[in-house]
């Protein structure tokens, strides 16, 4: 690790201040990524400003959504009996993630940022386009049974490995950001960059920008939203695949749906085909069955992940099944 | 709550349990009267002695030591598999904060290499790589520099600031192509590569019920707790140069000699001591680290701590090799065996001496009258593979028992039975008798307790929602062994007894075993006992592995009692009650000499010293020579039971229950034994469900050296684990053990790989069994 110097920040605008007249700086939440990192000499900030102690609260929106400080630990959103209530499929992705101790660490931009676990980015000894831009792709040819089937190219196939962002875009999530021109707010989708020839770009953040915060929209359909994390070790392990998924009926058919797709992705993945395939249709099996093949149509499987292709396609078939019988169920209830 | 009465079914002379051992290890001997059971000491589950220590961070551990102006290492290691290092700049790190020292190939005193384990009886090293002598490269890992700092953290960046240009050359990287050049070695622990009994493939051609399989099995890496550490310092009084070492060492005295041949130095001038180890499963030893450590301090003049990060383990210190091995087992109607070839191959180099030895459970597990055993390796550029927690049995029993099984299944029979079926009379190799065989008690125990009547023969039989539940079973097994070297020194004085052998507590419960057994056999309190060990210069040479330390250390002590004994007699007065008395008319009983069967002959310790006119009596003993594996075949047993749930959506599979049923002689401390063996099984359910080493085959790199990607068990994998045992005594045995290290691992990639069939009908035959191979 190289030697750095480090800056508490005491407010968002100081922070920004910092950030725009130092060269290489960079925001700092809990660390669990970014230090690991410098510690791997992937990064070498040369100053860190601390922004872990600011935005901190969670509070409900006007119009009845959550509006979530950026430095929310992972531990404090998933427990907070708002998101528990509304947002139940998104505490449980929080607390699949990790383990307790970086939950406790670990902030929501940080989360949202975290990098990419690939092997082959983790080590200065193998080619990697993501961190020298032109460099190659181990992992085309390696150890890539964790990477991505969506979303790829042939620069790179790493995957994002958050769990708390894929629950988040299917509850489409907004991200607050402040920069040199102010604030701007962009649905988190749009955060994120596919690879392409450029995998070292991964966001659309300028280079002082800060996350804010994150604003969760009201949806009634999400306080019956699920998350299912598959992996081969119970615990503390990153997704091989997981799926965020609600559904709302009309009668029997599907009015509304929200699904998106962890593990599989080059970034959190928002199944857009596969919801425009299921909305307004009649919930059966052979509407769940093509909808997520139109999902996947797309999908660039190499030897290693090619496992994933039906992995996905039956997960997301039984966690659809799943929330339609939830749904009758709700519906018979009310 | 053991189901099992103690069977007489050996000749047990009525000697009390504090009366001297005789010669256990001869055919006409007796057994130590200490396996008896008499003894009340015996087979509690005495806490551990250190526990509070180690809970309370007060028990000192190698990295945690430190000599005045003491220097902090780092290391950088290559990143090519095979070629040279054209170029190493220095200047930058040279110009660092703090660094004191980077040493290279150019500027490395000469070492020489250092004598291999298993290739020299007195060497400990893992390989015989020279140590940074040239500019050559011999595997993508290897230290090619080694930094010092006056921090560590100034160490590590300067290391990671070395810029070093390679010439790359062909590698020998890939598993897949060096197969198909395999060669014999040389030997396999010592026995031949090749074994035949009979004519197993004629045997096998007409059988007519055959399996024959291919099973894969991956690269493990060792992950102890503790990484490999040490801290040292050279002293020179002018006449002697000494070298004082805090090692992380689960053999202390073949470090020392191994370290003196690379210095060129005397091993009386080497002291290795190791109070407590982090875990070492095979892979504390010698290893280049040690050996830069030092000579970096040598050339600093000043002391030296060198703590390997957990990548440092990966790239220093070997792992288990990858093994594609082959069971072929032909049967008749009945289930008994009329064939039984086990071969294979498993990578290697040609700088280690350990053919990763996957036959050995085969030896001796059944009757059969024709086998065929080969060990074929695979050479390449990689660190030398080593010993890993049962190396051989652990991943040989999951072909071999997962054979067993698929043959049950064919032949529509119970695989208990079918094993039951083929349980040998004698050894089937050696025709040796066994000392102690009691599995089909393990096995029919464990099957009532863990109600596997209930079990489904016809796989995918049982469900819950999406989980498809299954059970499975194995046979366990490990040898026992007690090598040669052990001695004991005991020191008896007013207060109690201090007994000191040159043996190693890696958390597994040594040194409160030996105070227990040292209290029974001296007949004194445990508290008055104190166990020494884990330091080069104290008696005798006892190696932490083979799961033979416990016997090791056993046959020291009853030598060391009898001297002790043969002493205190010799000095007694004319009118003493014992007068007249030779050792084997006496037992060790309420902190005294009592004459056996005569409550009134005794004296008490105290009361001995005082009449010596001593304060103490010290005497040193060496351990009989470890006859007994000649007239007998001497092994532990057991037998796994694994229930598992399979989802039926994402193919994930999860254990639910857990049980071990082990014969393995007399227990002597039923918590750390529980541990042991849950220890073990659970390493077991990593080898079977997770663990991985991703070893590049382009680069020959290893691509998860961390915790986060080598993935070993979390809490939520493990189930409750049940443990239960024969307890047996041993007749040839010291206190009838038979050592518990290693055997638990055993038999558990089987009985996992046979649930899983049973709950889904997949047949795994490639570790480990992760969720793709279920879709
Ligand atoms: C062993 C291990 C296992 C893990 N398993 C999982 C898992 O299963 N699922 C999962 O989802 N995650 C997992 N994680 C990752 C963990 O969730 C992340 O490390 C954590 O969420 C990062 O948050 P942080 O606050 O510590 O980020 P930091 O490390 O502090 O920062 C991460 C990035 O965000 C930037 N940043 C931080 N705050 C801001 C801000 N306000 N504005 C702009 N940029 C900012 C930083 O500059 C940095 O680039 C695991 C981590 C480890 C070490």
């Amino acid at each position: 690790m190289r030697a750095f110097d480090y800056h508490q920040a005491v407010g968002s605008e100081q922070a920004i201040e910092r950030a725009m007249r130092r060269e290489q700086a960079r925001y700092l939440g809990g660390g669990t990524n970014l230090v690991d990192l410098m510690r791997e000499t992937i990064e070498g900030p040369a100053m860190l400003i601390d922004v872990s102690n600011l935005a901190r609260d969670i509070e409900e929106s006007e119009s009845g959504g959550l509006f979530i400080g950026a430095g929310v630990t992972n531990a404090e959103l998933a427990a907070d009996p708002r998101v528990r209530r509304q947002y139940p499929g998104l505490s449980r992705a929080i607390l699949c993630g990790a383990s307790a101790q970086i939950r406790n660490r670990a902030t929501v931009a940080g989360n949202l940022l975290q990098r990419t676990r690939c092997a082959y980015f983790y080590d200065i000894g193998a080619h990697c386009n993501k961190r020298e831009p032109g460099n190659g792709c181990d992992a085309q040819e390696g150890f890539h049974r964790y990477h991505a089937i969506l979303g790829t190219s042939s620069s790179c196939l790493a995957t994002h490995p958050s769990d708390m962002a894929v629950a988040m875009v299917a509850l489409e999530a907004r991200v607050h950001l402040r920069g040199r021109d102010g604030e701007r707010v962009i649905a988190l989708t749009e955060l994120y960059r596919e690879p392409g020839e450029r995998p070292d770009l991964e966001t659309v953040l300028t280079a002082e920008e800060l996350i804010v915060a994150v604003e969760l929209p009201p949806l009634p359909m999400a306080a019956s939203s699920e998350y299912r994390k598959v992996r081969d070790r119970a615990s503390y392990a990153f997704a091989l695949l997981s799926v965020a998924s609600m559904l709302e009926l009309d009668g029997a058919t599907i009015k509304q749906v929200r699904l998106a797709l962890g593990g599989v992705g080059t970034r959190p993945w928002r199944a857009w085909k596969a919801e425009a395939a299921l909305r307004g249709r009649p919930a059966n099996a052979a509407t769940f069955e093509a909808a997520i093949d139109a999902e996947l149509a797309a999908a660039r499987p190499q030897s290693d992940n090619a496992f994933k292709v039906q992995l996905a396609r039956r997960v997301v078939i039984s966690e659809l099944n799943q929330r339609l019988a939830q749904a009758r169920q709700g519906g018979e209830a009310s | 709550m053991n189901p099992f009465t103690p069977s007489h079914d050996t000749r047990h002379e009525e000697k009390p349990p504090g009366a001297l051992a005789g010669d256990y290890w001869r055919p006409d001997g007796s057994p130590d009267p200490l396996g008896s059971g008499l003894h009340a000491g015996i087979g509690v589950s005495l806490a551990r002695v250190d526990g509070q220590r180690k809970v309370t961070g007060q028990a000192p551990f190698a990295a945690e030591f430190r000599f005045a102006d003491m220097l902090y290492a780092a290391l950088s290691y290559s990143t090519i598999a095979n070629g040279r290092i054209v170029d190493i700049d220095t200047r930058a790190a040279e110009a660092m904060d703090g660094v004191v020292l980077v040493m290279t190939h150019e500027n490395a005193p000469p070492l020489r290499t250092p004598p291999v384990f298993l290739g020299s009886p007195h060497g400990a090293a893992g390989d015989d790589y020279p140590v940074m002598q040239s500019d050559r490269v011999h595997w993508n890992g290897q230290p090619v520099a080694l930094v010092l700092a006056e921090t560590q953290e100034q160490a590590d960046a300067a290391a990671e600031s070395l810029l070093v240009r390679y010439a790359r050359e062909t590698a020998m990287t890939d598993f897949e192509i060096a197969k198909s050049q395999a060669r014999e070695p040389d030997s396999v622990l010592g026995g031949p590569a090749t074994i035949t009994r009979g004519d197993a493939d004629a045997a096998f051609e007409t059988a007519a019920y055959r399996i024959d399989a291919t099973y894969t099995t991956p690269r493990h890496n060792h992950n102890a707790i503790e990484p490999h550490a040490l801290t040292l310092a050279w002293h020179h009084d002018g006449k002697r140069e000494t070298l004082r070492i805090h090692d992380a060492s689960q053999c202390v005295d073949l470090a020392v000699t191994s370290l003196a041949d690379v210095f060129g130095l005397d091993p009386g001038q080497i002291h290795v001591t190791s109070p407590f180890v982090g875990g070492g499963f095979g892979s504390k030893t010698l290893w280049q680290h040690q050996i830069l450590a030092a000579a970096a301090a040598k050339l600093a003049a000043r002391p030296v701590r060198l703590a390997l990060s957990r990548e440092g383990v990966y790239r220093v210190v070997g792992g288990r090799a990858c093994t594609e091995q082959r069971v072929a087992l032909g049967a008749d109607s009945s289930g008994k065996l009329q064939a039984l070839v086990h071969t294979g191959v498993a990578a290697m180099t040609r700088h280690n001496y350990l053919p990763e030895p996957f036959v050995q459970a085969t030896k001796c597990l059944y009757g059969v009258d024709n086998l065929r055993l080969a060990v074929t390796v695979a050479d390449m550029h990689m660190l030398a593979n080593t010993f890993m927690r049962a190396p051989g049995e652990a991943v040989g029993t999951f072909a071999l028992e997962s054979a067993l099984d698929e043959l049950a299944e064919l032949l529509g029979m119970d695989p208990l039975a079918l094993r039951a079926r083929n349980e040998p009379e004698r050894d089937p190799l050696s025709g040796l008798p066994f000392s102690s065989r009691h599995l089909r008690e393990a096995a029919s125990a464990g099957a009532e307790r863990f109600g596997w009547s209930s079990r489904h023969a016809a796989p995918g039989s049982r469900r819950e929602g999406e989980w498809q539940i299954g059970m499975g079973c194995a046979t366990a097994t490990y040898p026992y062994q007690r090598m040669p070297g052990a001695a004991a020194r005991i020191t008896l004085d007013a207060e109690g007894a201090t007994v000191e052998v040159a043996a190693h507590e890696m958390g597994m419960g040594t040194a409160t075993v030996q105070t227990q057994v040292a209290a029974a056999r001296l007949g004194l309190p445990v508290e008055t006992i104190r166990f020494r060990y884990g330091d080069s210069s104290l008696a005798g040479a006892v190696l932490a592995g083979g799961s033979q330390q416990t016997a090791a250390i056993g046959g020291a002590v009853i030598a060391a009692q009898r001297a002790l004994v043969d002493a205190l007699l010799a000095r007694l007065e004319d009118d003493s009650p014992l007068a007249g008395l030779s050792a084997d008319d006496i037992e060790c009983r309420d902190a005294g000499l009592g004459a056996i069967g005569n409550a009134v002959r005794f004296v008490s310790y105290r009361e001995l010293l005082e009449q010596a006119g001593k304060r103490e009596i010290s005497v040193e003993a060496k351990a009989a020579d470890s006859e007994e594996k000649s007239h007998w075949s001497m092994h532990s047993f057991g037998t796994i039971f694994c229930e598992v749930g399979v989802s039926e959506v994402s193919g994930e599979v999860r254990v639910r229950r857990l049980l071990g049923s082990f014969d393995c002689g007399r227990i002597l401390n039923a918590k750390t034994a529980a541990s042991q063996f849950r220890g073990g099984m659970i390493m077991g359910l990593g080898l079977a469900l997770m663990e991985e080493t991703w070893f590049d085959a382009r680069s020959g790199r290893i691509m998860n050296p961390s915790l986060a990607d080598y993935h070993v068990p979390v809490q939520m994998d493990v189930p409750d684990i049940d443990v239960m045992w024969t307890d047996i005594p041993d007749p040839h045995t010291p206190m009838g053990a038979r050592g518990i290290g290693e055997i638990g691992i055993t038999g558990v990639g089987a009985a996992v790989a046979n649930a899983v069939y049973n709950a889904c009908g997949k047949r795994v035959r490639d570790l480990p069994i992760t969720l793709d191979k279920l879709l």
